[in-house]
């Protein structure tokens, strides 16, 4: 096998509080090969921004820290990296899209300085060049009149060309990983399938590999090679994306894949939606077995006791679940 | 802004003439006969009506005549201009300085917050806006110039007999009327940055590599100049009030003295004139800060 863009082992980020200790991410393992996309699923509070967060190292201070493991990029540990060599691979060697297309721009500078001034720290270019290139990454996310709207200010452009434009400063120095947080969460389902196209098509003109996360198994199915679904901070079933469609073993992925709403046409809908009963767990109680014993359907005395190891079978499709095998 | 230099204009007015003493036996001195004094008050305008006395100063200053001084005789606006110098340059010393600082101190307490650093900046703006201008004066005057000797006591020296003078002599009173503006300003700067620096796009910058100074200057305190912008202006108000003790305490004679001489002499047009001059100015700079905005958020250029 190629080697991986992106290791992380065993990674351990943990939230202290005034409460208490907040398991984040409790040992999430997992590679990206160079241009793959890899999807990471879950519901809110499961530890999937927290990964993406702790990659670059941009946890708030001081509230986040990561506590054990390894993110092996470029044959460096980027946590035992300082903040200097860290700053760049920051925005050239890894870039990272936000979930929030309104507030993730800078108000007061221009959109071309915020695309040009990643250039300049990284490459660099003189400022003319680097406003050059600023031109050109604004036409390749499609947007029009490119050499004029580089003076525009963000509150002169719409949410999907607020996170085209996010796309292009994250692409602008053409990294090797581009983590995308929930890229399309807040925009119109319209806009929403025009920005992964768009991140698809510039990912493999530029040959970057993706690190996506989302809650939305829709999003996962159309864009990536590889699915992780997480729960409470763990993973707990990866496999490539057709096989996890056509054959989840966790019962969770199966309760995802339950609460996803299918219409087909002419066809009326002929169950209710299922939900998954419960709710996430208090990742600041210590879990003694499987997290989602609780809430599953099939938990046995044993998972509440044991936490189920990670098995994984030929195809690469793993599971934690002692009721489920690959 | 006409409006409100007019409901000054009454209010200074209205204030002076409620106010007890008469200007006329100021002048007169004492063992002076009553009729001596009658003359003296018709002479200044002084027996006619007080709505009377207000529509002929109100008259003048719509032409831009200030009035005479009541003592000196002279005309209140070249009393003014002779005593501006000083004024100006301890009024714009300390601002240039204290915003500056102020800034600087804001900016670092917040890139440090819960820090030491913050801890004794936040220490300082507290004790800094607490302590009245005329006490540290005193202190400043009894440490670095009675004890240390680094620095002249009182007194000033026009810029035109060289600048070093006049910068040695500016020290201690702009320190001492800087104080509270600049733990006024240094507060807001710190406030604000720390809602700028947990904006996401914060986050953005530093995703992209940005090193922190860039962060800190570029990225987070454009975003924090308006309300700081603000802060500076209404906080004129301060140093107005406080260029009137500090030229009493450090003997400076500048617009202030001129006010503090005339309010014992009861000399209504230089009181109304200065206090006319002062709030002018007042108006005109934050006409100026709200002008500012413009340069810094292009939301607000529409």
């Amino acid at each position: 096998m190629e080697e991986p863009v992106l290791d992380v082992r065993d990674l351990r980020t943990h939230f202290f509080t005034q409460d208490g200790v907040t398991r984040a991410v409790d040992g999430l393992s997992f590679t990206i090969a160079p241009g793959e996309t890899l999807g990471i699923v879950g519901e809110s509070g499961c530890g999937k921004s927290v990964t993406a967060l702790s990659i670059l190292r941009l946890l708030p201070a001081g509230l986040g820290r990561t506590v054990g493991g390894s993110i092996t990029f470029g044959g460096r540990d980027l946590l035992t990296l300082d903040e200097a060599e860290m700053r760049r691979i920051r925005g050239d060697r890894i870039a990272m899209v936000f979930q929030e297309p309104m507030t993730s721009l800078n108000p007061v500078l221009t959109v071309g300085e915020q695309i040009a001034e990643a250039v300049m720290i990284h490459q660099s270019k003189s400022k003319s060049e680097a406003w050059a290139r600023a031109a050109e990454m604004l036409t390749l996310v499609r947007i029009p009149d490119a050499a004029r709207r580089v003076h525009d200010y963000p509150h002169q452009f719409s949410g999907g060309m607020r996170q085209r434009v996010m796309i292009a400063i994250a692409l602008s120095c053409h990294p090797q990983l581009l983590i995308a947080d929930e890229p399309t969460t807040a925009l119109d389902v319209t806009i929403q399938a025009q920005i992964l196209k768009l991140m698809l098509e510039l990912k493999g003109r530029i040959g970057a590999a993706i690190l996506l996360i989302t809650h939305d198994l829709g999003v996962v199915a159309e864009t990536c090679q590889r699915v992780i679904v997480m729960y409470a901070g763990r993973k707990v079933e990866e496999a490539p994306v057709e096989e996890l469609f056509d054959r989840p073993l966790h019962p969770y992925t199966r309760g995802l894949m339950g609460s996803i709403p299918r219409h087909r046409p002419g066809i009326a809908p002929s169950r209710r939606l299922q939900e998954i009963p419960g709710i996430v767990p208090n990742l600041r109680a210590p879990v003694a077995g499987c997290a989602f014993a609780p809430r599953c359907p099939q938990a046995t005395p044993r998972c509440a006791a044991e936490a189920p190891p990670l098995r994984r079978d030929a195809t690469g499709h793993e599971v934690s679940c002692w009721e489920a095998s690959p | 802004m006409l409006p409100v230099m007019a409901v000054v204009a009454v209010c200074v007015f209205l204030l002076l003439h409620l106010a007890p003493g008469d200007p006329a036996s100021i002048i007169a001195g004492e063992n002076v006969s009553p009729e001596n004094i009658a003359r003296i008050r018709t002479q200044l305008g002084l027996d006619l009506p007080v709505w009377k006395q207000f529509l002929v100063w109100v008259g003048a200053l719509l032409t831009g005549d200030l009035g005479h001084s009541m003592f000196w005789g002279d005309p209140v606006a070249s009393l003014i201009a002779q005593r501006a110098e000083p004024t100006i340059s301890l009024a714009i010393t300390t601002l240039l300085v204290a915003v500056f600082l102020a800034i600087s101190l804001g900016v670092l307490a917040a890139a440090r917050a819960g820090s030491l650093v913050d801890r004794l900046v936040m220490g300082f703006a507290v004790l800094g806006f607490s302590v009245p201008v005329f006490v540290v004066g005193y202190v400043l005057i009894f440490v670095f110039a009675i004890n240390l000797k680094w620095l002249p006591v009182q007194g000033y020296v026009p810029i035109a007999d060289g600048v070093g003078l006049w910068l040695r002599n500016l020290v201690l009173p702009s320190v001492a009327l800087g104080m509270a503006y600049v733990a006024l300003i240094a507060r807001i700067t710190r406030t604000t940055m720390l809602d700028v620096l947990a904006e996401d796009y914060m986050r953005t910058a530093k995703a992209k590599g940005v090193a922190n100074r860039r962060m800190l200057f570029r990225h987070a305190l454009k975003n924090a100049a308006v309300p700081i912008a603000t802060v500076v202006g209404n906080g004129v108000a301060l140093l107005i009030g406080g260029v009137v003790i500090t030229e009493t305490v450090f003997n400076i004679p500048g617009i202030g003295r001129l006010v503090v001489d005339a309010i014992a002499r009861r000399d209504y047009p230089i009181i109304q004139g200065v206090i006319m001059v002062f709030s002018g100015v007042y108006v005109l700079v934050n006409l100026l800060v709200d002008l500012s905005y413009t340069l810094f958020d292009p939301r607000v250029r529409g």
